[in-house]
């Protein structure tokens, strides 16, 4: 699951070390629009639906914290 | 009789001294404290001999931006504000075509103004705001000064490159603010949540019917859109009650969910956008939880000042009809007309130009593009009398109203920022290796797309890119080709590359 988070990360912004980062959103990595196309591509890869509430900086903030965002969320 | 928008705040300052004039996070001015500040950087300009020049403000967005601004206008000068984030390439170009007599900059950012071609007079913000004792010399700047003296030149993407400066003066500012607040019933009890960029016009609709009506403005700092439901809790601890936002932030709250997602929605009297076409899916979702609010659609170029249609929202649209532009705005005309110079009948299809004293007074610096854009009215043969051709294509519906349909050119709007697609690819065509490119707009999907071919990897691109254009301008997606489509005159054909989207 990382790995293809990372690949729709590297996919949004080529090039962007997101692997340096320990906090994308304090580094300024990711903007709202930046947040509604990662949504749709994580919730269209994993079959998931992410909830409103959930869409807070704490769940975007690192690869891991993601992955843990796609396995609490509600199954298609 | 109101000649310069500094009246306005010298008005405020007396009718509403402790009101809060403009306010973020951890801090706020009063219309008082405001003025005083304002007072302040227009004094140390004077004092300099700065009058009816170029004043470049380079510092992040925030209060203190402001009243930068207002010492510009106080002193008679006028300002120009530009992205901090922006590379320093692009913003040199605008540099070049400025020539600014004055930078106002920030302690912090000192060390990006010095990787600036310019041969201007540095001042900190901070040593402007401490001058005093200067309202004698204000006063005698502003004797100087007319109605038609520039406020300020907003630079907007222009294709060969080369940013495109827009002077506008205080009269057409005046004209559109006494508009605004007559048809929106502004006052004193107004909080606006200022979202627009100080470098993009919308943001004058904020800015100047506060200062005339003593309402407060809180610029929400943009890190809060990212997270909507955030942004949210933030307009209900501020009591925001009027936003004038570009679509796509309109958007991204309702793509979110975030208004269904939300403890508590701020108490929202008027909703108004512009910059883009808003689409009825997402306004939709914002009309299901503010019935009671005011929507309205708004339509205009920098070029005519921020705004020269309106449509108040006041009937239902079904999720795939377009919201149409509505009709002029007070003392502004509007002519469509068909390529042959007629106005167009109905059902027809013509070029939206406008008249009035919203008119910018052309493209600073640069009389070739202006006497493109800003033309003699070819209906009166018996005076000189100028409009402005917007490039965008229209037609009258049923009502009467203006709908608008499409570009004459390759412009775009994208977040709400105009792009020619021209400045995109002339970036793109200058990196080492790259050998044929061509950027298209996907407006299914809301995002640039660049088409290249050569040996310049799609990192290499992007980073080259990041270097010479501001962010909203990067493509979204590189699509790598081995060869192009060509039509019979050997251009690119970008009809065919659609379907490569």
């Amino acid at each position: 699951m990382e790995k293809i988070i990372l690949e729709i990360l590297s996919d949004l912004q080529p090039g962007r070390q997101f692997t340096e980062s320990s906090d994308f959103i304090a580094d300024g990595y990711l903007d709202s629009f930046d947040i509604v196309s990662l949504i749709s591509e994580l919730e269209a890869e994993f079959s998931v639906i992410i909830s409103a509430a959930d869409i807070i900086p704490e769940n975007f903030m690192s690869v891991d914290a993601m992955c843990e965002l796609v396995k609490n969320s509600e199954k298609v | 009789m109101i000649n310069f928008v500094t009246q306005y705040l010298d008005a405020s300052a007396i009718t509403y001294p402790d009101h809060i004039a403009f306010e973020e996070p951890g801090k706020r001015e009063t219309f008082k404290s405001f003025r005083e500040k304002s007072i302040a950087i227009g004094t140390g300009l004077a004092k300099a001999g700065m009058f009816k020049s170029p004043v470049l403000v380079y510092m992040r967005k925030g209060v203190d931006c402001l009243s930068a601004f207002m010492g510009a206008a106080y002193s008679g000068n006028f300002y120009t504000p530009v992205d901090v984030s922006t590379p320093a390439e692009r913003i040199n170009k605008i540099v070049e075509v400025l020539r600014p007599k004055a930078i106002i900059s920030e302690e912090a950012l000192l060390e990006n103004v010095g990787e600036l071609k310019h041969d201007a007079r540095v001042f900190t913000f901070e040593e402007l705001a401490a001058e005093n004792g200067g309202e004698a010399l204000i006063e005698n700047a502003l004797s100087r000064l007319i109605d038609t003296d520039l406020l300020y030149v907003l630079f907007t993407s222009g294709s060969t490159g080369t940013p495109k400066g827009v002077a506008i003066c205080h009269r057409s500012v005046i004209d559109y603010t006494e508009w605004v607040v007559d048809t929106f019933k502004i006052d004193q009890a107004d909080v606006f949540g200022n979202q627009a960029p100080f470098y993009f016009d919308n943001s004058v609709l904020d800015i100047y019917s506060a200062m005339k009506t003593g309402a407060t403005v809180n610029v929400i700092p943009e890190k809060k859109f990212t997270f909507p439901i955030e942004l949210l809790k933030y307009m209900v601890e501020y009591k925001i009650n009027t936003i004038f936002w570009v679509p796509s932030a309109l958007c991204v709250v309702a793509n979110l969910k975030a208004l269904q997602a939300a403890e508590e929605l701020p108490p929202l009297k008027r909703i108004l956008f512009c910059g883009e076409v808003m689409p009825n899916k997402q306004l939709n979702v914002w009309r299901r939880h503010f019935k009671d609010a005011l929507f309205a659609n708004l339509y205009g170029p920098t070029e005519i000042t921020d705004v020269c249609t309106c449509y108040m929202v006041d009937r239902e649209f079904t999720d795939d009809e377009p919201l149409p532009i509505g009709k002029p705005c007070r003392n502004t005309d509007i002519l469509v007309l068909t390529e042959d110079n007629r106005l167009a009948g109905p059902d027809e299809i013509g070029e939206l130009c406008v008249r009035g004293s919203s008119l910018a007074m052309g493209y600073y610096g640069n009389p070739e593009k202006t006497a493109e854009a800003f033309v003699q009215n070819p209906l009166n043969l018996c005076y000189p009398e100028k409009i402005y051709r917007t490039g965008d294509l229209v037609k009258y519906n049923e009502c009467g109203e203006i709908m608008y349909l499409s570009r004459k050119d390759f412009q775009i709007k994208h977040r709400g920022h105009r792009i020619e697609l021209g400045e995109i690819e002339t970036a793109a065509g200058a990196i080492p290796g790259m050998e044929t490119v061509a950027c298209l707009y996907d407006t299914k999907r809301s995002r640039i797309v660049l088409f290249h071919r050569g040996k310049a990897g799609r990192e290499e691109i992007f980073s080259s890119l990041s270097k010479k254009l501001p962010e909203y301008m990067i493509p979204e997606r590189f699509i790598e080709l081995e060869e192009f489509p060509y039509n019979v005159n050997g251009k690119i054909d970008r009809v065919k590359l659609k379907d490569y989207l």
